[in-house]
């Protein structure tokens, strides 16, 4: 493999590892901190590809001398979008299923067969782009043969920004702090005046949101159709599971290795059995770390 | 001095730093009943955790009899008979007194023994004789989520009585319990512990000197006196410890 | 844990009713009524049509009955069942394929070419010999016995390995789910020796008997039916035995088990292969009689549809799953022969009720309606 190629395929690790890190971190509050299995969490990501895409739609009918800048706003409308969302997902159904982690995992797989079904109504069965916008259209001439598209250079600082973000907010706000308390010790949280309920709700659809700008992030690299969350959802629980559940950095790191192994080993293989190969690695793995590669050694 | 059954040396655990237990010894005779006490994180249940399994130890060996038991997994050390009853009570709520008892039945404890498993009126006989020891011979079909705290502090104990350990570690054995059942639960420990040795955690010291012979006072992780009751009550650094602050 | 205890006993546990009411008579009569119905009722009312349809759902009922053993008594949600489903298939369907390509004399003039016979989908793949792994499955009893043998050592050695590390819960769910996922993903990307998405199917013979006349229809479906009435046997005598006391206390405290003596590595790595060998069986009738093994029985989404069906019938009732499985084919067959496109709300909103407001699946409710019925 010479340099350049090595390069170029590298950069497409980081492109896979902007989709996973986001719905990853994503999924790390929903279930390394709060402990639900959402298996609905794909659908999100596709809810909020969906939401970009629509937004696409409308600058493009409303306000095509605006089409520059429909992307951001499709960033914010996916993030809003899936976070009202999850909220109300969280008051309408996970709440009642807290003790019972397995049912929900059926609970939200029904849930993810429902909002597929609502996408082939809403938007088609077929897989639908998006326009990439003028300003990120080209590539960065880095040297003779190596081009790194900007479209994908913008995301990948959209992910760093976006995880440093999540990491101020739960280390260095106040409601980090209560979100972390709560997962830790509810009823003393409780006692101590923390509103649970509400913090629950809101780490949920602060989870939620993530996988939307995850979907965001998603338009940029591929169209989005139907069935596109489920299939990143085994490889995203996948890369929560490795990481260590509880460890958000584990779950960044595992994202950034998983994506560059998958985007090393489709070179030499098929996509798929790529895929399928890095997913058994993972499981062999996992077996001799069943906590995960970061997982902090605390008893308990 | 009596065989020993237990010999714990430099036991020592420590959890992300802090040491629960910190290079103690601790022997425990055939026959003995022995009451460890201590204040709050004085490491006595990490002490129980350590000798059964359910907590590996960062340094030191815990001897039984001629076995290594930290290199032991819970249901081996279970199998070569350390019995273990928990700080809650912890029985199978959702099956009755009787299948309790017969769940901890020595025998036929792999996958095609159990499969196979034929209740012989030996073992029906063995059943209600234990219950009838434990006072819940009137119980029997109850199941056990519907016993009061102190019966399934009396199951536990039948329970373990069931698997016919040798040595038996029990953890707060009458807490939740009345004075009454206070009394008959020192009896019952009083009587079993002929034909085996008995470790008993408890706070409460008229209970403790009910049944007390012999007194281990432990204090952050680490051993600091041992003798009968009245000499490790006047013990000078014991008293400091539940007093001095 | 609370909530457990509030259960209903299972339906089938040693419960006299108080009073004979065709409900308590139902349970009691469970299996032998499931047995009259899948013997007598169905095959003397159902054209053939429609029984052929039965059979199908009747093989999906396997993997649902494994379900309620493994998920409703051993704790252990599999979503990777079409992974054991997907073996059974697959081993039979190899086994019909080398028989069909064996008599194909007229023979393709590239089979000639290559001069054995092949299936049809290895030529048209250029696979020039047949692949090592598939010269065993010539052989009847090969593959019989490899439909009950390999699913059990594959199911072993994984949930074993896992359990005795301790991995279980949720994450032992999502490693099923990830096999099941990666088991689909090769038989698709390896067109050449699996018959990649497509399946493998157009099968004549087995052993001589053309599959394609009513006779032997008739006689799959009853093959089926017995299979099945000797699976939830298995399941009703594993439960009541001694073993299956032990396995509930696992469920519900494993912890504590350890020290009653028990390995629950051992215990619930069981359950897991007894399930995998009940699946595998379906799996290899379904071939049979719907001529297809195909990777859409093995992913991720029939695997966790299978749960559905037990989680229907009730995760605690064997017999339930049968139901299950019979109503929720029956479903999806209606949905899609008159609206298609709603069938996903129907079983994504089945998944959401019945986990929400029916835990206990039918068997549940009717335990419910029974409990109140003796109280009046």
């Amino acid at each position: 493999m010479t340099f350049d190629i090595f390069v170029m395929q590298a950069f497409n690790g980081l492109s896979l590892f902007t989709v996973l890190v986001l719905m990853a971190l994503g999924l790390a509050i929903v279930f390394g901190l709060m402990g639900v299995i959402n298996m609905a969490h794909g659908e999100l990501m596709a809810m909020g590809a969906y939401t970009t895409y629509a937004t696409a739609q409308l600058f493009a009918k409303f306000m095509p001398s605006f089409m520059g800048i429909y992307f951001l706003v499709g960033i914010v409308f996916a993030f809003a979008v899936t976070f009202i969302f999850g909220f109300l997902l969280e008051r309408g159904l996970i709440r009642f299923l807290y003790q019972r982690p397995l049912d929900t995992m059926l609970a939200t797989w029904g849930l993810s067969l429902v909002l597929q079904q609502v996408f082939r109504h809403l938007f088609g069965p077929k897989e639908v782009g998006v326009p990439t916008v003028s300003w990120l259209q080209g590539a960065w001439q880095v040297s003779g043969d190596i081009q790194l598209p900007l479209s994908r250079i913008f995301i990948v600082g959209l992910t760093l920004a976006v995880s440093v973000a999540v990491y101020l907010l739960l280390f260095k706000t106040r409601w980090g702090l209560r979100i972390r308390a709560v997962t830790q010790n509810r009823a003393m949280s409780g006692a101590a005046g923390i509103n649970t309920e509400r913090v629950d709700a809101m780490s949920f659809a602060l989870g939620c949101g993530l996988a939307g700008i995850a979907g965001s992030s998603f338009t940029m690299l591929a169209s989005t159709g139907p069935v596109t969350g489920q299939q990143y959802i085994v490889d995203t629980f996948i890369v929560v599971v490795f990481g260590g559940v509880e460890s958000l950095l584990g779950t960044f790191a595992s994202a950034f290795l998983i994506g560059q192994m998958q985007s090393t080993l489709e070179y030499l293989l098929s996509g798929s059995m790529a895929k399928a190969t890095i997913l058994l690695l993972v499981i062999v793995a996992l077996y001799f770390r069943p906590n995960g590669l970061f997982a902090a050694k605390v008893r308990r | 001095m009596a065989a020993l059954i237990l010999q714990v040396d430099g036991l020592t655990v420590s959890f992300d730093g802090f040491k629960a237990v910190d290079g103690l010894d601790f022997y425990v005779e055939q026959d003995e009943l022995r009451c460890v006490i201590g204040p709050n994180g004085a490491g006595k249940t990490t002490l129980l955790d350590m000798i059964c399994g359910k907590t590996k130890p960062s340094s030191g060996t815990i001897k039984f009899r001629n076995l290594e038991l930290s290199e032991m997994i819970e249901y081996q050390i279970t199998r070569a008979g350390v019995g273990r009853k928990f700080q809650n009570p912890s029985v199978y709520e959702d099956l009755t007194v009787f299948e309790n008892l017969e769940i901890s039945y020595p025998k036929k404890r792999n996958v095609f023994g159990s499969l196979f498993f034929r209740r012989t009126d030996e073992i029906a006989g063995r059943i209600e004789t234990q219950a009838e020891q434990i006072f819940l011979r009137d119980q029997l079909r109850t199941k056990a989520g519907l016993l009061s705290h102190g019966q399934k502090q009396w199951l536990e104990i039948g329970m373990l009585l069931m698997q016919e350990p040798e040595l038996l570690l029990l953890d707060e054995p009458v807490a939740g319990m009345s004075p009454r059942e206070r009394e008959l639960t020192a009896e019952l420990l009083n009587k079993i512990t002929a034909g085996r040795s008995l470790v008993v955690i408890e706070h409460d010291m008229t209970f403790v000197r009910m049944i007390a012979r012999k007194v281990t006072v432990l204090h952050q992780g680490k051993l600091l006196a041992e003798g009968t009751m009245d000499e490790v009550q006047a013990d000078e650094r014991v008293i400091e410890t539940y007093l001095g602050h | 844990m609370a909530n457990r205890i509030a259960e209903p006993p299972p339906p089938g546990a040693a419960t006299p009713a108080p009073r004979a009411s065709p409900i308590a008579l139902l349970f009691k009569l469970g299996l032998p009524i499931l047995a009259a119905l899948l013997l007598i009722a169905i095959p003397s009312f159902l054209g053939d049509f429609r029984l052929g349809l039965a059979a199908k759902y009747l093989c999906l009922a396997f993997p649902a009955v494994a379900i309620v053993l493994i998920w409703g008594y051993g704790g252990i949600l599999s979503l990777g069942q079409g992974i054991f489903f997907g073996l059974g298939g697959y081993m039979m369907a190899m086994f019909l394929k080398l028989e069909a390509a064996a008599q194909d004399n007229t023979g393709s003039a590239l089979s000639q070419f290559y001069g054995s016979n092949l299936p049809d989908f290895m030529v048209w793949n250029s696979v020039e010999a047949l692949p090592w792994w598939w010269l065993p499955f010539h052989h009847l009893w090969f593959t019989l016995g490899a439909i009950v043998i390999i699913p059990a050592v594959v199911a072993f050695a994984l949930a074993y390995a896992n359990f005795r590390k301790r991995v279980g819960g949720v994450y032992f769910s999502i490693i099923t789910l990830a096999l099941a996922s990666i088991m689909a993903i090769v038989i698709i990307g390896q067109q050449g020796v699996t018959g990649g998405a497509n399946g493998i199917t157009d099968f004549k013979t087995f052993v001589g008997i053309d599959l394609d006349t009513e006779s032997a229809k008739r006689g799959m479906y009853f093959t089926t039916v017995v299979l099945l009435l000797l699976s939830v046997l298995a399941g009703m005598f594993i439960i009541r035995s001694g073993f299956g006391k032990v396995l509930v206390a696992i469920r519900d405290r494993e912890d504590r088990v350890r020290f009653s003596g028990y390995d629950p590595a051992m215990f619930k790595a069981f359950i897991f292969a007894v399930g995998a060998v009940i699946s595998a069986i379906g799996g290899a009738m379904f071939t049979m009689q719907v001529g297809l093994a195909s990777p859409s029985l093995v992913g991720i989404v029939p695997s966790i549809e299978m749960v559905i069906y037990a989680a229907v019938g009730g995760r605690l009732s064997l017999v339930g799953a049968v139901y299950g499985a019979l109503i929720v084919g029956y479903a999806k067959t209606t949905f899609s022969e008159n609206f298609a496109e709603h069938w996903f709300y129907f079983i994504g909103g089945l998944f959401i009720l019945v986990t929400m407001f029916l835990p206990q699946g039918i068997a549940g409710l009717l335990d419910r309606f029974r409990a109140s019925r003796d109280r009046n």
